[in-house]
């Protein structure tokens, strides 16, 4: 492990250039997030800095990018929409309180134990949610419209197989924005829906009644956007992990975006969480510290207090066509092939937390549910004891515990032969309920007259059997 | 004689066909070691990560791509040691090739992106226009 010295000045050039790339790609991303949860840009700008900066210096994970996000913004929606900014910064803080006490008592580290049917469905309910929101923004504007969208996909598709070193999204910004402007085009723009303050953000408490009607309402989405944030965080973590070769502090990453949020809710910022696109786009430019993080946040500020007179002059059009290339970009395009090769109950978990998600339009009910039905499926498939028969050798193979007892029992129900020898070398006896069918197996057995020999039982079977049997 | 020789692989039975080559040219130099190379893509990661679930998955999955050259090179009995890489699969194997003293490169024409292919040119073609040394390239 690197010291947290070397974790901030060990790449400084390589940070400080990828940091600006990653905060000039940030900058549309933030803006259309701002727009799927219906606040005003500034709510999602503010985000993005306060968190940037305040994970890279508390995050677990060096050159993770963190901001306001799509799958947060998702949550975040109705809630928005039916009471308000003061009520979502309030949540804002609160999901920080839950994930700082996830990271505390460890619970991130059982963000392992998710299924990776769930995590699959999970991006991919992200990205359909995603693009559905940018689709009242494509019909409805007329021809300019769409040629504005189709000309942001071409660039933004186009341009990097022979320009790198720029964000594409940006370059389609800056000529559609400057095309626009010069021809007088009837398009609506980020000013239409909100406004651009050129300030720093500020201190302070959203105005809400602190009673429990109010926890009564956000509760429910804290703990939505507590357990979305840190499952999106985790998971980028782990990619960065792989890339980079190197590992990260993932309870340390689940407090640093904890304290992140909780104090962006007093800045008035709405929650975020890790970004997988954008971390992606650090490494490959060359980040790999914490400078990297704070740059992009901090450039990204530094740009909206300069360019801010401009920024409103975007057209929307143009922030759809980015934001259809990032669902693109999330749409895992491997679940096609996933659920033809995948096990059954694999396949069907992965499309019961999609359908769940577009059906509720809540990504955290999505993954729960889909963690359950997997738990579920797992205990059914190792409830199942195979059993094959040779010369009155009966060859348990599967462990023996109290989901498997039931089809142990069943399996020895009618036996033919005198002496039956029952063969545990690839079986495990778990807990009380192994031992007690065991028993009463033999002791049946035994009552139709017959001999019963019990072998191959491994050291800890048989320390638990002589154990319970005094 | 060529001695250090660099096999760039992806799982593509180009690759394992380079490899055979790759074994043929060993045998000629006693002390021929070949350096199976093969680059974890920057782009793939994230699926990677989604669709092996663990570490240890993730692991086997790569160590499956270079499998079937290794026990080709334990059948020959040739010298061999496996590198992993991690980047963009064509820049990243120039550059681990300039900065070692590579006698020979054996690479595969074509890897398991078709589509790629014909909008941007293969790997191997952008690899054999900037190594400074011998590239075989095997069809």
């Amino acid at each position: 492990m690197q010291t947290y010295q070397q974790q901030w000045f060990g790449n400084i050039r390589g940070d400080i250039l990828s940091g600006i790339v990653v905060a000039l790609a940030l900058i549309p991303e933030a803006l259309a997030f701002a727009i799927i949860a219906g606040v005003d840009p500034m709510v999602s700008l503010y985000a993005s800095f306060c968190i940037a900066v305040i994970v890279a210096f508390f995050g677990g994970r060096p050159g993770m990018i963190s901001a306001a996000t799509g799958a947060m913004a998702l949550v975040m929606m109705p809630l928005m929409k039916e009471y308000g900014l003061d009520y979502l910064l309030a949540t804002t803080i609160l999901t920080g309180i839950i994930q700082m006490l996830f990271g505390v008592f460890k619970i991130a580290k059982l963000m392992r134990f998710i299924p990776n049917a769930v995590m699959i469905g999970f991006v991919n309910a992200l990205a359909i949610l995603m693009f559905m929101a940018q689709i009242p923004h494509i019909f409805g504007g007329g021809m300019t419209t769409y040629i504005f969208v189709a000309v942001t996909l071409i660039i933004v598709y186009l341009v990097p197989r022979f320009l790198k070193a720029i964000p594409a999204p940006l370059i389609a910004i800056v000529v559609l924005t400057a095309i626009a402007m010069f021809n007088g085009f009837e398009l609506k723009t980020v000013g239409d829906v909100g406004t651009i303050s050129k300030s720093l953000p500020s201190f302070f408490f959203p105005q809400i009644p602190l009673t429990f009607e109010t926890l009564r309402i956000i509760l429910p989405y804290s703990v939505a956007l507590a357990i979305v944030g840190l499952l999106e965080s985790l998971m980028t973590s782990s990619i960065l992990d792989e890339m980079t070769d190197t590992k990260s502090d993932k309870n340390k990453e689940a407090r640093g975006q904890g304290l992140a949020n909780f104090i962006t809710g007093f800045f008035g910022g709405m929650a975020g969480c890790a970004m997988i696109g954008q971390s992606v786009i650090n490494v490959k430019s060359g980040g790999r510290g914490r400078l990297s993080t704070f740059m992009a946040g901090a450039f990204l500020m530094f740009l909206i207090i300069v360019l801010g007179d401009l920024v409103v002059q975007i057209p929307m059009a143009v922030l759809v066509g980015i934001m259809v290339m990032v669902c693109i970009g999330t749409f895992d395009w491997g679940s096609f092939k996933y659920l033809m090769t995948a096990p059954k109950a694999d396949a069907f978990v992965m499309l019961v937390t999609v359908a769940t998600v577009v059906w509720t339009n809540n990504l955290a009910i999505g993954v729960i549910l889909g963690v359950f039905i997997s738990a579920i499926f797992f205990v059914a498939k190792i409830s199942k004891i195979k059993m094959s028969i040779k010369e009155n050798v009966y060859y348990i193979e599967g462990p023996l515990f109290f989901a498997s007892t039931e089809s142990f029992q069943n399996a020895l129900e009618h036996v033919e032969a005198s002496t039956v020898v029952l063969d545990f070398s690839n079986s495990h006896l778990w807990d009380e309920s192994a031992v007690g069918s065991l028993l009463k197996v033999v002791t049946k057995l035994e009552e139709q007259g017959k001999e019963v020999e019990v072998r191959g039982l491994n050291t800890l079977s048989t320390k638990l059997y002589k154990q319970l049997l005094g | 004689m060529y001695q250090y020789i660099v096999l760039a692989v992806d799982g593509s039975e180009n690759a394992f066909r380079a490899a055979q080559e790759a074994c043929k040219i060993a045998k000629l130099h006693e002390e021929a070691l070949v350096d199976i190379v093969y680059v974890a893509d920057f782009e793939k990661v994230k699926n990677e990560i989604l669709h092996a679930g663990s570490t240890g998955a993730l692991e086997l999955m790569r160590r499956q791509k270079t499998m079937k050259i290794e026990q080709l090179c334990k059948e020959e009995q040739i010298r061999y040691k496996i590198t992993i890489l991690r980047g963009t699969p064509g820049p990243e194997i120039v550059k681990y090739v300039n900065a070692h003293n590579v006698d020979l490169l054996v690479i595969g024409s074509r890897g398991l992106n078709s589509l790629q292919e014909m909008v941007l040119g293969s790997v191997s073609h952008k690899v054999m226009k900037r190594v400074q040394c011998p590239v075989l390239m095997v069809k």
